[in-house]
Protein backbone atom coordinates (compact mmCIF):
# COMPACT_ATOMS: atom_id res chain seq x y z
CA UNK A 1 0.00 0.00 0.00
CA UNK A 2 1.06 4.00 -0.01
CA UNK A 3 1.37 6.43 2.68
CA UNK A 4 0.05 9.13 0.93
CA UNK A 5 -2.69 10.81 1.84
CA UNK A 6 -5.91 9.82 0.38
CA UNK A 7 -7.66 12.23 -2.56
CA UNK A 8 -10.55 13.97 -1.61
CA UNK A 9 -11.67 15.39 -4.94
CA UNK A 10 -9.61 13.44 -8.08
CA UNK A 11 -10.95 16.74 -10.31
CA UNK A 12 -8.08 18.60 -8.71
CA UNK A 13 -6.00 16.02 -6.41
CA UNK A 14 -6.20 13.16 -8.74
CA UNK A 15 -3.79 10.25 -8.14
CA UNK A 16 -4.00 7.08 -10.11
CA UNK A 17 -2.19 5.12 -7.84
CA UNK A 18 -4.66 6.16 -4.51
CA UNK A 19 -6.55 2.66 -3.62
CA UNK A 20 -10.34 3.85 -4.93
CA UNK A 21 -8.93 4.22 -8.45
CA UNK A 22 -6.65 1.15 -8.11
CA UNK A 23 -9.94 -0.89 -7.14
CA UNK A 24 -12.54 0.52 -9.58
CA UNK A 25 -11.56 3.74 -11.72
CA UNK A 26 -14.64 3.55 -13.55
CA UNK A 27 -16.90 5.91 -11.60
CA UNK A 28 -14.13 8.36 -11.24
CA UNK A 29 -13.63 8.47 -14.81
CA UNK A 30 -17.13 8.80 -15.62
CA UNK A 31 -17.58 11.71 -13.08
CA UNK A 32 -14.48 13.41 -14.56
CA UNK A 33 -15.65 13.38 -18.19
CA UNK A 34 -18.79 15.03 -16.76
CA UNK A 35 -17.26 17.58 -14.49
CA UNK A 36 -13.96 18.47 -16.44
CA UNK A 37 -12.79 16.48 -18.52
CA UNK A 38 -9.37 17.31 -17.76
CA UNK A 39 -8.67 16.76 -14.00
CA UNK A 40 -5.36 18.14 -12.74
CA UNK A 41 -3.03 17.24 -9.44
CA UNK A 42 -0.12 18.77 -8.04
CA UNK A 43 1.40 15.37 -7.10
CA UNK A 44 4.16 13.60 -9.12
CA UNK A 45 5.52 17.56 -9.78
CA UNK A 46 2.35 18.31 -11.57
CA UNK A 47 0.38 16.08 -13.94
CA UNK A 48 -3.17 16.28 -16.28
CA UNK A 49 -5.59 13.40 -17.20
CA UNK A 50 -7.99 14.02 -19.73
CA UNK A 51 -10.97 11.44 -19.39
CA UNK A 52 -12.68 11.68 -22.61
CA UNK A 53 -11.91 10.02 -25.57
CA UNK A 54 -11.29 13.25 -27.54
CA UNK A 55 -8.50 14.87 -25.11
CA UNK A 56 -6.60 11.31 -24.45
CA UNK A 57 -6.90 11.03 -28.81
CA UNK A 58 -5.62 14.70 -29.16
CA UNK A 59 -2.56 14.12 -26.79
CA UNK A 60 -1.21 11.39 -28.42
CA UNK A 61 -1.92 12.23 -31.59
CA UNK A 62 0.29 15.73 -30.87
CA UNK A 63 4.21 14.66 -30.73
CA UNK A 64 4.73 18.37 -31.19
CA UNK A 65 3.33 19.22 -28.17
CA UNK A 66 4.12 16.03 -25.75
CA UNK A 67 7.40 14.26 -25.70
CA UNK A 68 7.47 10.22 -25.12
CA UNK A 69 10.54 10.69 -23.20
CA UNK A 70 9.23 9.08 -20.04
CA UNK A 71 6.12 7.31 -20.72
CA UNK A 72 5.65 5.61 -17.18
CA UNK A 73 4.79 8.52 -14.44
CA UNK A 74 6.90 9.09 -11.18
CA UNK A 75 7.95 11.71 -8.84
CA UNK A 76 11.00 12.61 -10.93
CA UNK A 77 11.72 13.77 -14.30
CA UNK A 78 14.24 12.27 -17.12
CA UNK A 79 17.25 14.10 -17.68
CA UNK A 80 19.29 14.35 -20.70
CA UNK A 81 22.04 12.01 -18.70
CA UNK A 82 19.83 9.17 -17.89
CA UNK A 83 18.12 9.01 -21.39
CA UNK A 84 20.46 9.97 -24.26
CA UNK A 85 18.80 11.55 -26.90
CA UNK A 86 17.35 10.78 -29.11
CA UNK A 87 17.56 6.81 -28.39
CA UNK A 88 15.67 7.19 -25.07
CA UNK A 89 15.61 4.94 -22.32
CA UNK A 90 13.33 2.23 -24.61
CA UNK A 91 13.15 2.59 -27.95
CA UNK A 92 11.20 3.58 -29.93
CA UNK A 93 8.17 3.99 -26.90
CA UNK A 94 10.60 6.53 -25.20
CA UNK A 95 11.31 7.68 -28.46
CA UNK A 96 9.95 10.95 -30.30
CA UNK A 97 10.10 11.78 -34.09
CA UNK A 98 11.91 11.67 -36.18
CA UNK A 99 13.74 8.97 -34.59
CA UNK A 100 10.95 7.21 -33.15
CA UNK A 101 10.16 5.98 -36.89
CA UNK A 102 13.24 4.93 -37.59
CA UNK A 103 13.16 2.71 -34.33
CA UNK A 104 9.83 1.48 -34.74
CA UNK A 105 10.61 0.65 -38.88
CA UNK A 106 13.45 -1.80 -37.56
CA UNK A 107 11.15 -4.29 -35.01
CA UNK A 108 8.18 -3.82 -36.94
CA UNK A 109 8.57 -6.86 -39.03
CA UNK A 110 9.11 -8.93 -35.96
CA UNK A 111 5.83 -8.30 -34.59
CA UNK A 112 3.65 -7.92 -37.84
CA UNK A 113 1.00 -10.61 -38.54
CA UNK A 114 2.70 -13.04 -40.09
CA UNK A 115 5.67 -13.96 -37.84
CA UNK A 116 3.22 -13.62 -35.07
CA UNK A 117 0.56 -16.01 -36.48
CA UNK A 118 3.32 -18.69 -36.73
CA UNK A 119 3.30 -18.95 -33.06
CA UNK A 120 0.05 -19.93 -32.37
CA UNK A 121 0.45 -23.75 -32.08
CA UNK A 122 3.30 -22.77 -29.55
CA UNK A 123 1.38 -20.86 -27.25
CA UNK A 124 -1.26 -23.33 -27.81
CA UNK A 125 0.06 -25.87 -26.35
CA UNK A 126 1.94 -23.73 -23.94
CA UNK A 127 -1.66 -22.73 -22.03
CA UNK A 128 -2.80 -26.64 -22.49
CA UNK A 129 0.28 -27.58 -20.19
CA UNK A 130 -0.04 -24.35 -17.36
CA UNK A 131 -4.24 -26.34 -17.26
CA UNK A 132 -2.27 -29.63 -16.93
CA UNK A 133 -0.71 -28.87 -14.18
CA UNK A 134 -3.73 -27.29 -12.09
CA UNK A 135 -5.64 -30.17 -12.78
CA UNK A 136 -7.40 -31.25 -10.12
CA UNK A 137 -7.79 -28.15 -8.14
CA UNK A 138 -11.47 -27.47 -7.03
CA UNK A 139 -10.00 -23.57 -7.01
CA UNK A 140 -7.36 -22.07 -9.64
CA UNK A 141 -5.39 -19.19 -9.18
CA UNK A 142 -6.45 -17.95 -13.20
CA UNK A 143 -3.63 -14.93 -12.58
CA UNK A 144 -1.06 -16.52 -10.79
CA UNK A 145 -1.41 -19.88 -12.17
CA UNK A 146 -2.21 -19.07 -16.10
CA UNK A 147 -2.29 -15.84 -16.65
CA UNK A 148 1.08 -14.47 -15.77
CA UNK A 149 3.09 -17.26 -17.13
CA UNK A 150 1.71 -17.34 -20.49
CA UNK A 151 3.18 -13.97 -21.52
CA UNK A 152 7.13 -14.11 -20.36
CA UNK A 153 7.39 -17.57 -21.70
CA UNK A 154 6.41 -16.80 -25.54
CA UNK A 155 8.83 -13.84 -24.53
CA UNK A 156 11.37 -15.68 -23.69
CA UNK A 157 10.99 -17.64 -26.45
CA UNK A 158 10.99 -14.80 -28.90
CA UNK A 159 14.62 -13.26 -27.46
CA UNK A 160 16.04 -17.11 -27.80
CA UNK A 161 16.83 -17.53 -24.14
CA UNK A 162 17.42 -20.91 -22.69
CA UNK A 163 14.21 -23.26 -22.33
CA UNK A 164 15.94 -24.45 -19.19
CA UNK A 165 15.70 -20.00 -17.61
CA UNK A 166 12.16 -20.01 -17.99
CA UNK A 167 11.36 -19.71 -14.32
CA UNK A 168 13.96 -17.63 -13.51
CA UNK A 169 13.43 -15.28 -16.26
CA UNK A 170 9.29 -15.22 -14.95
CA UNK A 171 11.04 -13.83 -11.52
CA UNK A 172 13.22 -11.19 -13.01
CA UNK A 173 10.15 -9.65 -15.69
CA UNK A 174 8.57 -9.48 -12.50
CA UNK A 175 11.27 -7.54 -10.69
CA UNK A 176 11.48 -5.45 -13.46
CA UNK A 177 7.73 -4.43 -13.84
CA UNK A 178 7.33 -4.37 -10.34
CA UNK A 179 10.26 -1.96 -10.02
CA UNK A 180 8.94 0.36 -12.71
CA UNK A 181 7.18 2.03 -9.45
CA UNK A 182 10.24 2.52 -7.09
CA UNK A 183 12.45 5.13 -6.34
CA UNK A 184 15.09 5.46 -8.53
CA UNK A 185 17.94 4.26 -6.94
CA UNK A 186 16.26 1.33 -5.66
CA UNK A 187 15.30 0.58 -9.21
CA UNK A 188 18.96 0.97 -10.85
CA UNK A 189 20.11 -1.92 -7.80
CA UNK A 190 16.97 -3.66 -8.55
CA UNK A 191 18.24 -3.84 -12.08
CA UNK A 192 21.75 -5.28 -11.83
CA UNK A 193 20.91 -8.78 -12.25
CA UNK A 194 18.93 -8.26 -15.07
CA UNK A 195 21.05 -6.28 -16.52
CA UNK A 196 24.00 -9.10 -15.87
CA UNK A 197 21.58 -11.87 -17.17
CA UNK A 198 20.78 -9.86 -20.27
CA UNK A 199 24.48 -8.93 -21.04
CA UNK A 200 25.34 -12.75 -21.00
CA UNK A 201 22.49 -13.49 -23.14
CA UNK A 202 23.59 -10.63 -25.55
CA UNK A 203 27.09 -11.94 -25.61
CA UNK A 204 25.79 -15.68 -25.94
CA UNK A 205 24.00 -14.50 -29.13
CA UNK A 206 27.26 -12.69 -30.52
CA UNK A 207 29.03 -15.84 -30.24
CA UNK A 208 25.99 -18.30 -31.70
CA UNK A 209 24.02 -16.47 -33.55
CA UNK A 210 20.20 -17.94 -34.30
CA UNK A 211 17.00 -17.07 -35.24
CA UNK A 212 15.69 -15.16 -32.79
CA UNK A 213 14.91 -11.51 -32.02
CA UNK A 214 18.22 -11.07 -29.78
CA UNK A 215 20.37 -11.73 -32.71
CA UNK A 216 17.67 -10.06 -35.10
CA UNK A 217 18.94 -6.59 -32.88
CA UNK A 218 22.10 -7.17 -32.95
CA UNK A 219 22.64 -7.37 -36.38
CA UNK A 220 20.27 -4.80 -37.39
CA UNK A 221 21.24 -1.25 -38.60
CA UNK A 222 20.65 2.65 -38.98
CA UNK A 223 21.73 4.25 -41.82
CA UNK A 224 24.95 1.29 -42.17
CA UNK A 225 25.60 1.10 -38.82
CA UNK A 226 25.04 -1.56 -36.05
CA UNK A 227 22.57 -0.33 -33.33
CA UNK A 228 24.28 0.89 -29.93
CA UNK A 229 24.48 -1.67 -27.51
CA UNK A 230 22.04 0.97 -25.47
CA UNK A 231 20.13 0.54 -28.51
CA UNK A 232 19.81 -3.19 -28.44
CA UNK A 233 19.40 -3.48 -24.44
CA UNK A 234 16.97 -0.68 -24.26
CA UNK A 235 14.48 -2.66 -26.99
CA UNK A 236 15.06 -5.60 -25.34
CA UNK A 237 14.00 -4.14 -21.70
CA UNK A 238 10.70 -2.41 -23.91
CA UNK A 239 9.76 -5.83 -25.13
CA UNK A 240 9.55 -7.45 -21.67
CA UNK A 241 8.25 -4.51 -19.80
CA UNK A 242 5.57 -3.61 -22.24
CA UNK A 243 5.10 -7.34 -23.26
CA UNK A 244 3.96 -9.04 -19.91
CA UNK A 245 2.07 -7.72 -17.71
CA UNK A 246 -0.06 -6.01 -20.04
CA UNK A 247 -1.11 -9.48 -21.61
CA UNK A 248 -0.80 -11.05 -18.14
CA UNK A 249 -4.11 -8.37 -17.02
CA UNK A 250 -6.16 -8.56 -20.33
CA UNK A 251 -6.29 -12.34 -20.33
CA UNK A 252 -6.99 -11.73 -16.13
CA UNK A 253 -9.47 -9.23 -16.80
CA UNK A 254 -11.10 -11.26 -19.18
CA UNK A 255 -11.81 -14.54 -16.95
CA UNK A 256 -12.36 -12.21 -13.75
CA UNK A 257 -15.53 -11.02 -16.47
CA UNK A 258 -16.53 -14.46 -17.74
CA UNK A 259 -16.37 -15.50 -13.96
CA UNK A 260 -19.23 -13.26 -12.67
CA UNK A 261 -20.94 -13.39 -16.35
CA UNK A 262 -22.02 -17.12 -16.82
CA UNK A 263 -24.45 -16.05 -19.57
CA UNK A 264 -21.17 -14.43 -21.54
CA UNK A 265 -18.98 -17.36 -20.62
CA UNK A 266 -21.99 -19.70 -22.25
CA UNK A 267 -22.05 -17.74 -24.96
CA UNK A 268 -18.47 -18.10 -26.13
CA UNK A 269 -18.62 -21.34 -24.74
CA UNK A 270 -21.50 -22.52 -27.53
CA UNK A 271 -20.59 -19.63 -30.38
CA UNK A 272 -16.73 -19.78 -30.78
CA UNK A 273 -16.95 -17.40 -33.60
CA UNK A 274 -17.88 -14.86 -31.27
CA UNK A 275 -14.58 -15.38 -29.94
CA UNK A 276 -12.61 -12.48 -32.48
CA UNK A 277 -15.05 -9.65 -31.27
CA UNK A 278 -15.60 -10.85 -27.64
CA UNK A 279 -11.78 -10.30 -27.62
CA UNK A 280 -11.92 -6.64 -29.04
CA UNK A 281 -14.63 -6.06 -26.62
CA UNK A 282 -12.51 -7.49 -23.52
CA UNK A 283 -9.83 -5.12 -24.43
CA UNK A 284 -12.21 -2.26 -24.69
CA UNK A 285 -13.96 -2.55 -21.72
CA UNK A 286 -10.85 -3.80 -19.60
CA UNK A 287 -8.15 -2.07 -21.26
CA UNK A 288 -5.15 -2.63 -18.76
CA UNK A 289 -2.62 0.34 -20.72
CA UNK A 290 -2.38 3.83 -19.72
CA UNK A 291 0.67 5.65 -20.93
CA UNK A 292 2.21 9.10 -19.97
CA UNK A 293 3.46 12.09 -21.80
CA UNK A 294 5.41 15.38 -20.82
CA UNK A 295 4.64 18.66 -21.61
CA UNK A 296 7.37 19.87 -23.84
CA UNK A 297 7.06 23.36 -22.55
CA UNK A 298 4.67 26.08 -21.75
CA UNK A 299 1.15 25.64 -23.51
CA UNK A 300 -2.73 26.26 -23.33
CA UNK A 301 -4.16 22.97 -24.49
CA UNK A 302 -7.33 21.38 -23.95
CA UNK A 303 -8.36 24.82 -22.21
CA UNK A 304 -5.45 23.81 -19.52
CA UNK A 305 -2.59 25.95 -18.80
CA UNK A 306 -0.28 23.30 -19.02
CA UNK A 307 3.74 23.57 -18.04
CA UNK A 308 6.61 22.66 -19.12
CA UNK A 309 6.96 18.81 -17.72
CA UNK A 310 3.81 18.58 -16.09
CA UNK A 311 3.16 14.85 -16.99
CA UNK A 312 -0.31 13.98 -19.30
CA UNK A 313 -1.48 10.65 -18.26
CA UNK A 314 -2.97 8.74 -21.49
CA UNK A 315 -5.72 7.08 -20.12
CA UNK A 316 -6.49 4.72 -23.12
CA UNK A 317 -9.26 2.48 -20.47
CA UNK A 318 -10.99 6.13 -19.86
CA UNK A 319 -11.40 6.63 -23.79
CA UNK A 320 -12.75 3.21 -24.09
CA UNK A 321 -15.98 4.43 -22.05
CA UNK A 322 -16.39 7.66 -23.04
CA UNK A 323 -19.74 7.39 -24.32
CA UNK A 324 -19.51 10.19 -27.15
CA UNK A 325 -17.93 7.40 -28.99
CA UNK A 326 -19.38 4.30 -27.77
CA UNK A 327 -23.02 3.61 -27.58
CA UNK A 328 -23.82 2.55 -24.09
CA UNK A 329 -19.83 2.79 -23.31
CA UNK A 330 -20.61 1.25 -19.70
CA UNK A 331 -22.47 -1.90 -21.32
CA UNK A 332 -20.11 -5.04 -21.74
CA UNK A 333 -21.62 -6.23 -25.30
CA UNK A 334 -19.77 -9.71 -26.56
CA UNK A 335 -20.93 -9.11 -29.80
CA UNK A 336 -20.69 -5.30 -30.13
CA UNK A 337 -20.08 -5.27 -33.93
CA UNK A 338 -18.69 -1.41 -33.85
CA UNK A 339 -15.59 -0.99 -31.77
CA UNK A 340 -13.38 1.46 -32.17
CA UNK A 341 -11.28 1.20 -28.74
CA UNK A 342 -7.87 2.34 -28.29
CA UNK A 343 -6.78 -0.62 -26.13
CA UNK A 344 -3.47 -0.35 -27.98
CA UNK A 345 -2.81 3.39 -28.17
CA UNK A 346 -3.62 5.81 -31.27
CA UNK A 347 -1.24 7.11 -33.48
CA UNK A 348 2.95 6.82 -34.14
CA UNK A 349 3.40 4.44 -30.68
CA UNK A 350 0.38 2.14 -31.59
CA UNK A 351 1.29 -1.15 -29.41
CA UNK A 352 3.73 -2.80 -31.55
CA UNK A 353 3.07 -6.17 -29.64
CA UNK A 354 -0.81 -5.64 -30.37
CA UNK A 355 -0.86 -8.50 -33.09
CA UNK A 356 0.71 -10.77 -30.21
CA UNK A 357 -1.41 -9.53 -27.83
CA UNK A 358 -4.47 -10.30 -29.41
CA UNK A 359 -3.44 -13.94 -29.82
CA UNK A 360 -2.02 -14.36 -27.04
CA UNK A 361 -5.29 -13.48 -24.93
CA UNK A 362 -7.64 -15.21 -27.52
CA UNK A 363 -5.58 -18.47 -27.21
CA UNK A 364 -5.48 -18.07 -23.81
CA UNK A 365 -9.24 -17.96 -23.37
CA UNK A 366 -10.07 -20.29 -25.78
CA UNK A 367 -8.06 -23.07 -24.09
CA UNK A 368 -9.49 -21.91 -20.25
CA UNK A 369 -13.10 -22.26 -21.53
CA UNK A 370 -12.60 -25.07 -23.68
CA UNK A 371 -11.22 -26.72 -20.16
CA UNK A 372 -13.71 -25.55 -17.57
CA UNK A 373 -16.81 -24.41 -19.68
CA UNK A 374 -18.15 -23.05 -16.32
CA UNK A 375 -16.55 -21.55 -13.41
CA UNK A 376 -17.34 -18.66 -10.95
CA UNK A 377 -14.80 -16.37 -8.36
CA UNK A 378 -14.33 -18.60 -5.22
CA UNK A 379 -14.17 -14.87 -3.05
CA UNK A 380 -14.65 -11.45 -4.34
CA UNK A 381 -12.76 -10.32 -1.90
CA UNK A 382 -9.59 -12.50 -2.60
CA UNK A 383 -9.34 -10.42 -5.71
CA UNK A 384 -6.57 -8.09 -5.92
CA UNK A 385 -5.84 -5.58 -8.91
CA UNK A 386 -2.54 -4.37 -9.63
CA UNK A 387 -1.58 -0.88 -8.88
CA UNK A 388 0.19 1.53 -11.61
CA UNK A 389 -0.18 2.34 -15.03
CA UNK A 390 -1.43 -1.46 -16.20
CA UNK A 391 -4.22 -2.57 -14.31
CA UNK A 392 -5.10 -6.29 -13.94
CA UNK A 393 -6.51 -8.91 -11.57
CA UNK A 394 -3.18 -9.88 -9.93
CA UNK A 395 -5.35 -12.49 -7.72
CA UNK A 396 -8.00 -14.44 -9.15
CA UNK A 397 -9.43 -17.33 -7.27
CA UNK A 398 -11.53 -18.91 -9.75
CA UNK A 399 -13.99 -22.14 -8.46
CA UNK A 400 -14.11 -24.83 -11.49
CA UNK A 401 -17.61 -25.71 -12.20
CA UNK A 402 -17.58 -28.02 -14.70
CA UNK B 1 -27.69 1.38 -54.82
CA UNK B 2 -24.36 1.46 -56.45
CA UNK B 3 -24.78 2.99 -59.83
CA UNK B 4 -23.77 0.82 -62.48
CA UNK B 5 -21.26 3.54 -63.97
CA UNK B 6 -19.48 4.59 -61.03
CA UNK B 7 -17.81 2.23 -58.94
CA UNK B 8 -17.66 2.36 -55.12
CA UNK B 9 -13.85 1.76 -54.14
CA UNK B 10 -12.21 1.17 -50.50
CA UNK B 11 -8.75 2.79 -49.71
CA UNK B 12 -6.49 2.92 -46.79
CA UNK B 13 -4.71 6.23 -45.83
CA UNK B 14 -1.42 5.21 -45.37
CA UNK B 15 -0.12 7.94 -43.55
CA UNK B 16 -3.02 7.39 -41.06
CA UNK B 17 -3.12 3.73 -40.66
CA UNK B 18 -0.90 2.52 -37.62
CA UNK B 19 -1.11 -0.96 -38.09
CA UNK B 20 -3.82 -1.43 -35.53
CA UNK B 21 -4.94 -4.24 -37.56
CA UNK B 22 -8.57 -4.43 -37.35
CA UNK B 23 -9.28 -4.09 -41.49
CA UNK B 24 -7.59 -7.17 -42.29
CA UNK B 25 -9.52 -9.34 -39.18
CA UNK B 26 -12.83 -8.46 -39.95
CA UNK B 27 -12.78 -8.26 -43.62
CA UNK B 28 -9.60 -10.42 -44.79
CA UNK B 29 -10.99 -10.75 -48.34
CA UNK B 30 -10.93 -7.00 -48.53
CA UNK B 31 -7.67 -6.20 -46.66
CA UNK B 32 -4.22 -7.36 -46.27
CA UNK B 33 -1.43 -6.49 -44.47
CA UNK B 34 2.60 -5.50 -45.57
CA UNK B 35 6.01 -6.74 -43.94
CA UNK B 36 5.69 -3.54 -41.35
CA UNK B 37 1.75 -4.96 -40.40
CA UNK B 38 0.10 -2.02 -42.23
CA UNK B 39 -3.13 -2.91 -43.28
CA UNK B 40 -3.65 -2.71 -47.35
CA UNK B 41 -6.35 -3.23 -49.74
CA UNK B 42 -6.63 -5.95 -51.66
CA UNK B 43 -6.80 -5.90 -55.32
CA UNK B 44 -8.32 -2.34 -56.72
CA UNK B 45 -10.41 -2.45 -53.57
CA UNK B 46 -13.77 -2.02 -56.11
CA UNK B 47 -16.58 -3.43 -53.85
CA UNK B 48 -19.59 -4.81 -54.58
CA UNK B 49 -23.29 -4.28 -52.67
CA UNK B 50 -22.02 -6.89 -49.96
CA UNK B 51 -18.75 -6.22 -49.74
CA UNK B 52 -19.33 -2.61 -49.28
CA UNK B 53 -21.62 -3.25 -45.88
CA UNK B 54 -18.33 -5.24 -45.02
CA UNK B 55 -15.72 -2.63 -46.07
CA UNK B 56 -18.46 -0.37 -43.88
CA UNK B 57 -17.87 -2.43 -40.58
CA UNK B 58 -14.10 -2.23 -40.93
CA UNK B 59 -13.98 1.02 -41.43
CA UNK B 60 -16.62 1.85 -38.29
CA UNK B 61 -13.72 -0.30 -36.20
CA UNK B 62 -10.69 1.57 -37.81
CA UNK B 63 -9.64 3.25 -34.36
CA UNK B 64 -7.02 5.53 -36.40
CA UNK B 65 -10.11 6.89 -39.35
CA UNK B 66 -7.77 5.29 -41.91
CA UNK B 67 -10.49 3.43 -44.28
CA UNK B 68 -12.19 5.76 -46.65
CA UNK B 69 -14.91 4.62 -49.26
CA UNK B 70 -15.31 6.54 -52.34
CA UNK B 71 -17.10 6.89 -55.02
CA UNK B 72 -15.48 7.14 -58.42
Amino acid sequence: MNDKSPVVDFATDWDHTDPEWVNDPYPIWEDLRLRCPVAHTDRYGGAWFPASHAGVSMVAKDTDTFTSRSVVMGNGRPTDEDLPAPIGLAPPITSDPPFHQIARKLILPAFAPRPINALEPQIRALCAKLLDDVVGQEIVNASQSYARLIPPAVIRQMLGFPEADTEKFIEMVHVIVEAIDLPEEERIEQFVPVEEYFTRQIEDHQENPRDDLTTFLLNAEIGGEKLAVEHVFGTMVLILVAGIDTTWSAVGASLWHLAQHPDDLARLVNEPELMSVAIEEFLRYYAPVTMARLVKQDVEYLGCPMKEYDWILLGFPAANRDPVVFKDADKFIIDRAENRHVAFGLGIHRCIGSNLARLELRVAIEEFIQRYPTFELANQNDVTWSQGQIRGPRNLPLRILA
Amino acid sequence: MIDERGAVKVVIDADLCQGQGRCFSIAPSLFGFDDLGSGVVLGDGTLSAETLELARLAQANCPEHAIFIEES
